[in-house]
């Protein structure tokens, strides 16, 4: 008995290019076969065989996953990291390598796939939970639990197709988290409902892996990657870039995508967004005007976002987070909080968001910078993670203390000492 | 242990696995039971409706019309003893086609046996055939047939029925998610397929030196079969039912095997 839950060698997956989106017709390979004797007969004279155009999708990832391991996998998106959960959740098969796995897997690769519209929420519980490999007896026993868990007592008994998106997620999250896998796959599950459904999930993820079960993250939220796993895999072009503790490879990877120039520039072919919104640029200025990635803690700086609206929109929002180089959310914030200038209505044009932020605040380190913006705070428009990274410079360290203080803040905070009377 | 290596050679049919997930069966199946008459106005109605409908015509135009004859058996009663198990033979095919693309979204997302898909869907026809025999005795019943000794014989029938329903809708459910074109000769398909079937007529009809061509439709013994048992007319057990019974059980192994190699890679054709 070894303590490893998977290992991968050589793992490969191509793609025949299109195969995806297009499936064959008849037609097409009856022609093929009447075609080739004709070709094969002129072969020879004739144009060289067209090379067959696919791409490597996964290419030759091996890798070891301990038993109670929580392992976070990173990268651009197409870089590989849903298919190879895809390969390991047996959804389809490599084109070449194998991976073994010791025990139960159960993938959430997508919140609420085989909910029928016309059941109840009940009755999806039950086909959910068979779909997702669970026995009867097993459905039974967590039922009052699933449902608890996602807030819905009162519905249950409802066709889901009178759910709101916010509910059906719920109960969908909630009978994938009761499955009890020895190794549980999740894919960007935590992308969907509202903060505090997803502080639920993220909870609920931590309590899987400290009970000891292994659990694979595929997810964009890096704070939560760092937050949940002690590994992770930076895939990219299909490959293992880098793996270690999450913290490093978080770090890796902002380090790698940050610009060092303060400043992101986007044509309009390539710009986040979408027909309503594109992101042209995202910029730091420091107190002087100047446009800088390197930044003292001692003064104010700024984020500017510059963007068109290619129509009129009212609700809109744009905004940013930051991460500090350990994947841990700082803060966010949007363009909303501008009472004034966000009010009602912008009419199509080219703007630019900007928001000022103070000085003695952050802390010395690398930050990454991420822009989004939403529709009234529901439908997310675009995301454009780590479109940034700029350091802060502690130029004037509190107090007499000589190495850098912990935390991710760093600011002069109001003390007084008293001495009590008599003492 | 589970290994995941490429998609080359034969798979084997793992039937532990299948037990193990044997509830997803029966949720699938009473998914698609459940699903199908939830939006109607008269709900299983239609499993009556369907059969009574298709046997008064039959009646009126190749009964009295036709004049075909019927084995010495009422017209009506033998029309609906032909198609009921056609009914569940050609609902099979035609779901189970389907079955696979309609179920898709969960199949790009969830690993299960596959294999279950297109089984629920034959499942969930058995169940209205069951229901529509209900009718079937009620018409005997009132036309005064007697019940003979062969009805015992009955399950093995509807055993066979099912078996080559199946092999017929693994090959084509998993032939359909890479060339769509299947959808749209099933069809087509089911029409001929009634027709070199003893449905309307009885097989005594066939000129003798024809039978053994006949004889290849597996179709042919499940019907004729399903009459013997219940009126104790034609031929039962025989050199020909033994034939047709081979050529289901390797329709149904052959499907199986087709449907297994192919569905590893199912995914990459539905997208």
């Amino acid at each position: 008995m070894s303590d490893i839950a998977i290992r991968a060698v050589g793992l490969s997956k191509k793609y025949r290019i299109g195969q995806r989106v297009k499936y064959k017709a008849l037609r097409d390979v009856v022609a093929g076969a009447v075609g080739a004797p004709m070709r094969w007969l002129r072969r020879g004279s004739q144009e060289p065989k067209e090379p067959e155009r696919s791409i490597w999708a996964l290419k030759d990832v091996s890798f070891d996953i301990g038993h109670g391991e929580t392992v976070g996998i990173i990268g651009r998106n197409g870089a590989g990291k849903s298919t190879l959960l895809k390969l390991l959740s047996r959804i389809t098969a490599p084109s070449s390598g194998e991976a073994r796995i010791f025990g139960r897997v159960g993938s959430l690769l997508e919140v609420g796939t085989g909910f029928h519209p016309e059941l109840t929420g009940r009755e999806n519980i039950f086909l959910n939970g068979a779909i997702l490999g669970m026995r009867k007896r097993e459905i039974e026993r967590k039922l009052d639990e699933i449902i608890d868990f996602a807030e819905i007592e009162k519905f249950i008994d409802t066709p889901v197709k009178h759910y709101s998106s916010g509910m059906y997620v719920r109960l969908a999250f909630s009978v994938a988290a009761h499955l009890e896998p020895e190794i549980l796959v999740v894919d960007e599950v935590l992308a969907v409902g509202d903060i505090g459904f997803q502080k639920k999930c993220l909870g609920k993820l931590s309590d899987i892996s400290s009970e000891g079960r292994t659990v694979l993250l595929v997810s964009h939220n890096l704070s939560a990657v760092s937050r949940l796993c002690r590994k992770a895999f930076w895939i990219d072009g299909g490959q293992l870039n880098l793996v270690g503790t999450a913290g490093e490879v978080v770090g890796a990877y902002l380090a790698h995508g940050r610009s060092h120039t303060g400043e992101a520039r986007w044509n309009y072919e390539e710009a986040p967004g979408d027909d309503r919104v594109r992101l042209r640029a995202v910029r730091i200025v420091d107190g002087d005007g100047e446009t800088s990635h390197v930044l003292d803690n001692t003064h104010p700086f700024f984020v500017e976002l510059e963007y068109d609206l290619l129509r009129d929109l009212s609700g809109f929002q744009i905004g940013f987070w930051l991460l500090t180089a350990e994947g841990t959310t700082v803060f966010v914030s949007g363009d909303r909080e501008d009472v004034e200038g966000a009010a009602g209505l912008r009419m199509r044009g080219r703007y630019t968001s900007r928001c000022k932020v103070p000085g003695f605040l952050l802390n010395s380190g690398e930050y990454s910078l991420s822009a989004a913006s939403d529709m009234r705070g529901s439908e997310i428009i675009f995301v454009k993670e780590n479109a940034l990274g700029f350091t802060i410079e502690l130029t004037q360290i509190p107090l007499h203390s000589q190495a850098r203080p912990s935390g991710i803040l760093s600011m002069p905070l109001e003390w007084k000492i008293s001495k009590e009377q008599g003492g | 242990m589970t290994r995941i290596k490429p998609a080359k050679g034969w798979a084997a049919i793992n039937l532990s696995e299948l037990w193990e997930y044997r509830d997803l069966l029966y949720f699938l199946t009473w998914r698609d039971v459940k699903v199908r008459y939830k939006q109607t106005a008269i709900g299983v109605a239609w499993v009556l409706l369907q059969p009574l409908a298709l046997m008064g015509i039959f009646t009126l135009f190749f009964g009295r019309l036709a004049k075909i004859p019927s084995d010495g058996i009422p017209y009506p009663v033998f029309a609906l003893a032909g198609v009921l198990p056609w009914q569940l033979f050609s609902r099979t095919i035609t779901d189970s086609t389907d079955s696979l693309i309609t179920d898709q979204r969960l199949i790009t997302k969830v690993y299960f046996p596959r294999l279950f898909v297109p089984t629920a869907s034959s499942l969930a026809a058995l169940i209205d055939f069951g229901i529509s025999m209900v009718l079937l005795f009620l018409f005997m019943f009132f036309m005064r047939t007697r019940l003979e000794a062969t009805i015992l014989w009955l399950p093995v029938f509807v055993m066979l029925m099912v078996i080559t329903a199946l092999g017929v809708g693994y090959w084509l459910a998993a032939l359909n998610v890479e060339y769509r074109d299947v959808m749209y000769t099933v069809p087509f398909l089911n029409q001929v397929w009634m027709f070199i079937t003893p449905v309307v007529y009885p097989s005594s009809l066939v000129p003798a030196r024809w039978r053994l061509v006949y004889g290849l439709n597996p179709m042919v013994s499940v019907v004729e079969g399903f009459r013997w048992c219940l009126f104790g007319v034609g031929s039962g057990p025989s050199p020909m039912l033994f034939f047709s019974a081979a050529i289901s059980l390797a329709l149904f192994a052959s499907g199986i095997l087709w449907f297994r190699n192919r569905e590893r890679t199912f995914v990459d054709s539905l997208g």
